[in-house]
Formats: C-alpha cells, sequence, structure tokens
C-alpha cells in the first residue's frame, strides 16, 4: 500500500481507500504517476535496452521475462505487449514501454510481476478481449505488408490465446489446420471469424452453424470435418 | 264528388274505397275494371287536396304513413298467409305470383301518390321514395318471413336437377329474379341469403361426390365427370341465376372436385398424370390442361410432377449410356455417348411439342422441362462431363466424311445447340470445343466453312457473343491464313533465289484466339529451317510490329521415303519428319542423339519414335525391338519395309488434354468470379452475403454456374488483396474498399 503522495503540489490526495475496486486503482493510476515513478520506469526500460538501438529487443524481453520468472511464450506477456500496444513482435519502445507500465503502475520488475494477474483479468474482460484477440493477429505479423499468418505458427497462437476459455474448439481447429491441405496460411478475417464461432455456435453439434451464412469458408469446411469425423 | 275540404280521414274513405279496395280485388282476381285514367287523376286529386288543407298544416306526413300502413294491411292478412299455407314448389310459385302482384301494387299506389312524391319527399331527401317503400315492406313482411323456407326449397330442386330430374327452370328463375330486386333497395338479399347458401351447398353436395368418383373412377373418367360438372353448372347460371353467380359457383365446384383430389387424382396408380403422359393420351392431357388452367395454382402440381417425369426419363438415358461404357471398351465409348446426345434431342423435341401441343406453351410447363433437362443433362458419362460429351458431339456432326444433307446436319446441328442451354458448364463447353474446332481447321482438309459458321451464329444467338468471338476469330483466321498463302506464293515466284527448294505452306492464326500450344525450338532439318526463314522475311513485309510463334506441333509434312522395294510417300507430322530426316546422314542413331538432336523433351520424344516404330507402320527399326521406348534404345531406317499403296499416313496419337482443359477452365473461373465480385461490390459498395451470391450466380449464369463454396473462398482472397472487408457490426455484410 503506497504513502500518500502529495509531493506535487496543487494536486489532490490520490491515495485509492481500501474499498476502491482494481478499476479505480487503475483509472487513478494511469493519470497519475509521479515524476520519480516515471524516473524509475524510464530506467527500468534502459536496463533492458539494447544500447545501440534503444529499444528493448528479444533478448532484452528474455531477460525481462527470467526477472519476473515468467516464461517468454507465456500468454502473459503477449498481454503485456497489448497493454503497451507495442508494435513489432519482439520488441518495446521507450513509448510503449511508458505506456504499459505507467498503466499498470509498475516501475519495478517486482510491480511488474505482481500486476500481471489483475492484467490478466482486465483481458479476459469480454469487452477487452476481442481487442486483444485482434491484436494477438496483428502482432504476429513481422513483415511489413504482411496479411497472412502461416498455419503453425497460428496453431500456436490459438491455443495460447484461445485454449483456456474454448479448448475443445482450439484442439479440434488445430489438428483440422495441420491435416488439411487448402490452406497454407490464415488471414485476419478468418482469425477473427473463429472467435465469432467460438462465442455462436454450440459444440461439439454445430446445430446452428449453417454454411450458406457468411462465415469463411475455412469454417464451413472445418464444420464439415467435424461432421464427417463425427459419423 | 269529392268535397273541395275535407279531413284526411273523409279523403282516405274516399281513397280506400275507390282505390285500395279496387286496386286488390284486381290482383286477388275477381273480374274487375282496370282503373280508367278519370279514376286515376280522382284519386291523385285526392291525395293532393289531403295534402293540402287550408288552414291546417301540411297533412303529408299522415298521408306517407298511410301509404305505408295500406301494404301491411293487406300483406298481413292475406298475402302472408297464402304462401305460408303451402310447402314446395306451389309455395315457391304463389311467392312469385305474390311478388308480381306486389310490384303491381306499387306502380298504381305510387301512381294515386305521386304528390308525395313531387312536393314532401322532394324536401325529404332522405325518405325511401314510394317505391321503395314498397319494396322494404315486402321484404319485411314476406321475406324475412319465408325466404330461408324459399332458398332451402330452391336448393332442393337444383339438387335434384343435377341428380338428372326435371325441374321447372322458369319458377327457379323468377325466384331468382325476386331475390336480385328484393335486394335491391337493401342488403343484397341475393348474394348474401340466396347465393351464399346455395354455394355451402353446393360444396356440400361436390365434396361427397368427389369422395365417392375419386374411389370409383380412373383419371380421364373422373375428369370427363367434373368437366360435364362444370359445363351443367354453367347452363344452370344461365338460365335461372345471376351472371355473377357464374364465377362463384365455378370455383366452388372447382375446388371440390379438382383441387381437394387433385393429388389422389394425379398420382392413381394406372391412369394418373404419368400414366397419361406413358401412353400419349392426347385427349385427356388437353383435357387435363383445360381443367386446372382456369384455377390459379392449379396447374403447380401437375407441372412438378411433369419436371419429375421428364427428369425419370432423361436420367435413364443417361444411365443407360453409363452402363454400356463400363461394359464396353475405350473405342465403343465415344460411339455411345454420341447415342446419348441424339437421343437427349430426340427427348427435347418431344417434349418441346408436347409442351406446346398439350399444354399451350404455359410458361410452368416450359420452366418444368428446363428444370428437368439441367438435372441430367449436367451428369458425368464415364468420366466425362456432359460439357464434353456435347463438344465432341458436335465435332462428329462437323467432321468431314458422312452420308447426310446439308439440310440434315443443319438440323442436327440447332438440336444440339439446343442442349448448350441446358449445361451448367458452358465455358468448359466452349474450351473442349475450341480445342475440337482447332483440329477441324488445322487438319480436316475441307471441313465444311458454311456448318461452322451456322453452328456459331447459333451458338451466338444462345449465349452471346463474347462466348463465340474467339471462335469465330479462329474460323476467319483460317480464311486470312489462305490469302496470305497466295501472297507468300507470289512473292516467292518473284524472288527466284528465296526458293527453298520445297513446297511450303504456312498458316498464320491470330493467338488470343486460338488454344494455347506450347511451342518447342524444335530443331528442323535445314531445308524447312530455310522455309521459316523465306516466309519470315515475307511476313515482315507484310506486316510491322507481330511477331511470329512457329508451332511445329501442329504441322504436316509429306515426305518420300525410298525403301528397297519401293518408295513410298508418307504423310507425318512435321516432328516425325525432323526425327526421319536424321536418319539421312545418320545410319543408326540412339534416344539420346536423337532427343539432343531434335530437342524435345522426353515425353515427346517418346511418343513420337512410338509412332514410327512400334506401331501399324513400323517405318524405323528398334533395337531392342519391344513394344514400349525406352531412353536406352537405338533406332535404323527400316529398308525393307514396305506397304501395297504408295502413299500412307502415320498417325501421332493425340495427348489426351482432358486435365489440361479442366484446368485452364477452372483458373479462368477464378478470375471471372473475381472480377464479377468487384464489379458487383463496386456498385452496390455494401452487400449481404446471399445477395452477393445471387447476383454473382446471374451474372455469370451465361458462362457457368458457381457454387457458394467458390465464391466464398474468392470473397476470402479478394478479402487479403484489400478489395472487400467485412462489416464490424454485420459480419454478414461486406463492403467495398475502394
Amino acid at each position: 500500500m503506497r504513502r500518500s503522495a502529495s509531493r506535487k503540489t496543487g494536486q489532490p490526495n490520490s491515495t485509492p481507500s481500501l474499498n476502491s475496486s482494481p478499476a479505480d486503482l487503475f483509472r487513478s493510476a494511469s493519470s497519475k504517476a509521479t515524476t520519480k515513478e516515471l524516473e524509475r520506469i524510464d530506467a527500468l526500460y534502459y536496463s533492458y535496452a539494447n544500447g545501440s538501438s534503444a529499444m528493448i529487443d528479444p533478448e532484452g524481453i528474455e531477460a525481462l521475462c527470467s526477472d519476473m520468472e515468467v516464461d517468454h511464450t507465456d500468454v502473459r506477456i503477449l498481454m503485456l505487449a497489448w497493454k503497451m500496444k507495442a508494435e513489432k513482435q519482439g520488441y518495446f519502445s521507450l513509448e510503449e514501454w511508458r505506456r504499459g507500465l505507467k498503466a499498470l503502475r509498475a516501475d519495478t520488475v517486482n510491480k511488474l510481476k505482481k500486476a500481471l494477474p489483475e492484467l490478466e483479468k482486465e483481458v479476459k474482460r469480454p469487452t477487452n478481449f476481442v481487442d486483444f484477440y485482434s491484436y494477438a493477429f496483428r502482432y504476429c505479423l513481422t513483415e511489413e505488408k504482411q496479411k497472412s499468418i502461416d498455419i503453425e505458427s497460428i496453431c500456436e497462437l490459438l491455443d495460447l490465446v484461445l485454449g483456456s476459455q474454448f479448448r475443445e474448439q482450439v484442439d479440434f481447429f488445430v489438428e483440422y489446420l495441420k491435416t488439411q491441405n487448402d490452406y497454407k496460411v490464415i488471414n485476419n478475417d478468418q482469425w477473427m471469424g473463429f472467435y465469432r464461432f467460438c462465442n455462436e455456435i454450440s459444440f461439439p453439434d454445430f446445430s446452428n452453424y449453417d454454411p450458406e451464412l457468411a462465415w469463411p469458408l475455412i469454417l464451413d469446411n472445418f464444420v464439415e470435418w467435424m461432421l464427417a469425423k463425427q459419423s | 264528388m269529392v268535397p273541395k275540404t275535407f279531413t284526411v280521414e273523409e279523403g282516405w274513405e274516399y281513397l280506400k274505397n275507390n282505390g285500395i279496395l279496387k286496386l286488390i280485388r284486381i290482383l286477388e282476381g275477381r273480374s274487375e275494371p282496370s282503373f280508367t285514367i278519370a279514376e286515376s287523376m280522382m284519386l291523385y286529386t285526392t291525395v293532393y287536396n289531403m295534402c293540402n288543407q287550408h288552414p291546417r298544416p301540411d297533412n303529408s306526413e299522415k298521408v306517407y304513413k298511410k301509404y305505408q300502413e295500406v301494404f301491411e294491411e293487406y300483406i298481413i292478412p292475406k298475402v302472408l298467409p297464402s304462401i305460408k299455407e303451402k310447402h314446395g314448389e306451389i309455395m315457391l310459385m304463389e311467392l312469385v305470383k305474390r311478388w308480381v302482384n306486389h310490384k303491381i301494387m306499387i306502380r298504381w299506389l305510387s301512381r294515386f301518390f305521386e304528390y308525395l312524391s313531387r312536393s314532401y319527399l322532394v324536401k325529404k331527401l332522405d325518405f325511401s321514395s314510394l317505391e321503395e317503400l314498397g319494396v322494404k315492406h315486402f321484404r319485411n313482411l314476406v321475406y324475412l318471413e319465408v325466404g330461408r323456407n324459399a332458398i332451402d326449397v330452391v336448393i332442393t330442386l337444383i339438387n335434384k336437377e343435377r341428380e338428372g330430374q326435371q325441374i321447372d327452370r322458369g319458377l327457379l328463375k323468377n325466384v331468382s329474379d325476386f331475390f336480385i330486386e328484393i335486394g335491391s333497395v337493401c342488403i343484397n338479399c341475393y348474394e348474401m341469403d340466396f347465393e351464399a347458401l346455395m354455394l355451402q351447398d353446393t360444396s356440400e353436395y361436390y365434396s361427397r361426390k368427389a369422395s365417392k368418383w375419386i374411389v370409383e373412377d380412373s383419371c380421364p373418367d373422373y375428369m370427363l365427370k367434373a368437366e360435364e360438372c362444370l359445363k351443367r353448372e354453367r347452363d344452370r347460371v344461365f338460365h335461372y341465376m345471376h351472371p355473377s353467380t357464374e364465377k362463384k359457383l365455378v370455383e366452388k365446384v372447382q375446388h371440390e372436385l379438382l383441387m381437394v383430389k387433385s393429388k389422389q387424382l394425379l398420382e392413381k396408380e394406372c391412369s394418373g398424370f404419368c400414366a397419361l403422359l406413358r401412353e400419349e393420351k392426347v385427349e385427356d392431357l388437353s383435357r387435363m390442361y383445360r381443367l386446372y388452367h382456369e384455377i390459379p395454382q392449379g396447374l403447380e402440381n401437375i407441372a412438378s410432377i411433369y419436371k419429375e417425369h421428364i427428369t425419370g426419363e432423361g436420367t435413364a438415358l443417361v444411365k443407360e449410356a453409363e452402363d454400356a461404357a463400363t461394359n464396353q471398351d475405350a473405342s465403343k465409348v465415344g460411339v455411345q455417348e454420341q447415342v446419348l446426345i441424339r437421343k437427349i434431342t430426340k427427348l427435347l423435341d418431344k417434349y418441346v411439342a408436347q409442351v406446346n401441343d398439350l399444354f399451350s406453351n404455359h410458361s410452368l410447363f416450359n420452366k418444368a422441362l428446363k428444370e428437368a433437362f439441367e438435372v441430367f443433362c449436367n451428369k458425368t458419362v464415364a468420366g466425362r462431363s456432359s460439357a464434353e460429351l456435347l463438344a465432341a458431339s458436335c465435332d462428329n456432326i462437323l467432321h468431314k466424311g458422312g452420308n447426310e444433307s446439308d439440310e440434315d446436319i443443319e438440323e442436327t446441328l440447332e438440336k444440339v445447340v439446343k442442349l448448350l442451354a441446358f449445361i451448367y458448364d458452358k465455358d468448359l463447353f466452349a474450351e473442349f470445343y475450341r480445342k475440337k474446332l482447332a483440329r477441324r481447321l488445322l487438319f480436316d482438309r475441307g471441313a465444311n466453312e458454311d456448318h461452322e459458321k451456322s453452328i456459331l451464329s447459333k451458338m451466338k444467338q444462345q449465349c452471346g457473343g463474347l462466348f463465340t468471338s474467339k471462335m469465330e476469330g479462329m474460323v476467319t483466321d483460317i480464311i486470312l491464313a489462305r490469302e496470305y498463302q497466295t501472297k507468300s506464293v507470289e512473292y516467292l515466284r518473284s524472288n527466284s533465289n528465296a526458293n527453298p527448294g520445297i513446297d511450303f505452306s504456312v498458316t498464320v492464326l491470330t493467338s488470343g484466339f486460338w488454344p494455347t500450344y506450347k511451342s518447342f525450338n524444335l530443331s528442323l532439318p535445314t531445308e524447312m529451317a530455310k522455309c521459316v526463314q523465306v516466309f519470315k522475311d515475307f511476313y515482315d513485309t507484310q506486316t510491322k510490329h507481330r511477331r511470329l510463334t512457329w508451332i511445329y506441333s501442329l504441322g504436316t509434312c509429306n515426305i518420300n521415303a525410298k525403301f528397297e522395294t519401293k518408295t513410298i510417300e508418307l504423310i507425318v507430322s512435321t516432328y516425325q519428319a525432323a526425327a526421319l530426316v536424321l536418319f539421312n546422314s545418320s545410319d543408326r542413331l540412339s534416344f539420346s542423339e536423337i532427343r539432343t538432336q531434335l530437342n524435345l523433351t522426353d515425353d515427346d520424344l517418346v511418343r513420337l519414335l512410338h509412332s514410327l516404330s512400334c506401331a501399324k507402320y513400323k517405318i524405323l527399326k528398334k533395337d531392342p525391338n519391344t513394344k514400349t521406348i525406352s531412353p536406352t534404345d537405338n533406332f535404323e531406317f527400316n529398308y525393307k519395309f514396305t506397304d501395297r499403296m504408295r502413299r500412307i499416313k502415320i498417325p501421332v496419337p493425340p495427348v489426351d488434354e482432358r486435365k489440361k482443359v479442366i484446368e485452364a477452365v477452372d483458373k479462368d473461373r477464378r478470375y471471372t468470379i473475381d472480377a464479377a465480385i468487384v464489379r458487383i461490390m463496386k456498385s452496390r459498395k455494401v452487400l449481404e452475403l446471399q445477395k452477393l451470391v445471387i447476383e454473382c450466380v446471374e451474372q455469370l449464369s451465361n458462362m457457368f454456374k458457381p457454387d457458394i463454396k467458390l465464391i466464398k473462398k474468392r470473397i476470402e482472397d479478394l478479402i487479403t488483396r484489400d478489395f472487400l472487408e467485412r462489416d464490424q457490426d454485420n459480419p454478414s455484410m461486406f463492403k467495398y474498399l475502394a
């Protein structure tokens, strides 16, 4: 619990009460960060950043992860990237770093680590999750002008992002993706379509699925494949 | 004598004694002379005076009431009982008689009381006129009492007549008129009371009959009865009902006899619609059409059974061909397929004629025919699509060598092209047709140009100019090529040093029109190479900006082969000729040597050498003397070869291009669908998937029938290429991205 920070003149007392919700915590946190905090955030950044590029590169992220005792393939790192609105996979810029850590009210590695559970909860809220899900796809587009992601990577991403929420759907869809030959890559429309599919379509009977509607063709084929398997 | 001034009561006495009672006596049939003019005038004046009493106020109102009482006092004690005491037909006759009387009564009384009309009633516009009052009273006092009975009697009589008994039609006409007249001043008694009850009874009557007949009678007999009933009912209305009843009555009868029992009737085991079609019972079928044609939606069931019937026949033909094809060897399969096409065209002729003759070319039946043909005309036979079969059929007809007259050929072509309308994969047909057209134009000497042009114009009529544009280009090319040939001969004659020493001709084709051919850098023998160069020089003088690409695989060569015993002229392809000429300078050549010298692929070389050494005419000797070519073989010229003919043709069997054609068409389709989707979305900006699919299918219907999966795939692709995007809020809508 922080002591009240009243160093900046003219600013009202910002200590949140014990009754305030996490939302309030974040809300008040994101609007106020003291200069000391900002300094610490920047310092933390430079401790991981690559000297020549002045960006945190994959090596730096790996170091950060090990310091946080989180695997660098963990979904929470992706969530962190989302919170930062990081543009390039494997890299954090200073602006992104500041944005994320400010929002999480973390200026040390420990605080950052402790903020992760709350971050998870935040992401899992339905309104945020769609945004996160969409972000996850964009984040994996590493080349300029890249529009689609290869099957292998998609399977991993699906597992990472949707695995906990829609275990069965993801498992079967991944199996299908690996066995079929029609598609070598997945585009954003198909990616988003799958999330909508998980939410709207009853599984595993698919009783309310209609291939005459505008579902992406790959899902039509997936349902067909599943129904054939089941009979 | 009438006093000038008198009370209403006094005046009424006079009126009653001299007018009303006299009138009643006349009506009751007692011998009573009719009213003279003088008497009428007196009565009129009496009424006048009654109304205009000085200085009393106007008594018109009283007089008006009195007028009405006249009716009441006569009808209630006299008229009504006389009707009520009778029954049945007699009652009706009495009713009619009393009504006629009543009309007379109204006429006379209106005359006597005319003054009221002229004065009192003029001011009271919403009061009933004297005539109206008269009718109203009869209605209220008589009709309301006995009307129902009367109607029942009428209905009973109608049913009697239906069962074949004679009835008094005149009486019924009078009763009917009575209902109409009675209803003219108030509620429409005729329609609401009589007609409604009569129609209901009619429904019940025919419902019973229908249930009985449908079990007992065959379909033709039932229809005859139905036709007869309808005729009689119309007749009935004509004779004793109001014309407006006809339509409603006929509808009821049609409904009970024809619509309610329609399924049972049409599906009757041995005499139903299908049986009639099979046995071609023209009269019965015509009757069926006539009967059902008038009924709204009456023909729908029939048309759908018709479609099933035709589909069944067509599918059986296809199955026949399929079975025959699997039982026979490959060479006969082609014949089976041509037989199938002929049978289908015959089927088409038969049913087109039938729809025209029996079903008056009705659109429902034309639609049924079209849909039926579409079902079986798109089935594959022995792995070949109908598009391919049809193209093969056209090829067959247009091949040189047939004993049919020009007219016959024209007719057959016409019929075959009609089948094209039913085929979904029109673009596939076009591709096969083009390939075969190329062979005909290039290899069939004397292919009939008129027939070729004629079939193209028929196809153009059916499928549009875009469909036939390339093919027309091909035909034109051949004509132009001949001109070029003539010019090149001139050129050679005038440039003697350019002469390559051998006769040659070149056919120049416009590449865009013709199917794509692979061109190989075949190493030509020197003599041929010189020809090529000479022509190239000539062509350059004719036109700039055009490049010649040589397709040697399409060429033929006449070459003299000097065998030991005799010289034989060989008609071979350019490739074969090039190979043979190699043996002018070498006695023995290996497979790889030939390949190096000719610069061909292994596959092509194998086929080529096979045709020269392992087929019917062994021009080359192969070592080892096996049936197939292997890369280690060696070849020698076969001096010992001989044949009784002086000139022989050595064919190279054509490569099966079917797969390539299908691949090419599939590829084209992807582009075509893409273009269609973009075109539609550009103009609509935002569109739902289902509507997009419908429009797409419609736009492309002239070429092929895209299935929804293919369209969806193309949409997916277009999304990746940023032509379209899915609407965020409504995932079934797509938006055009400019």
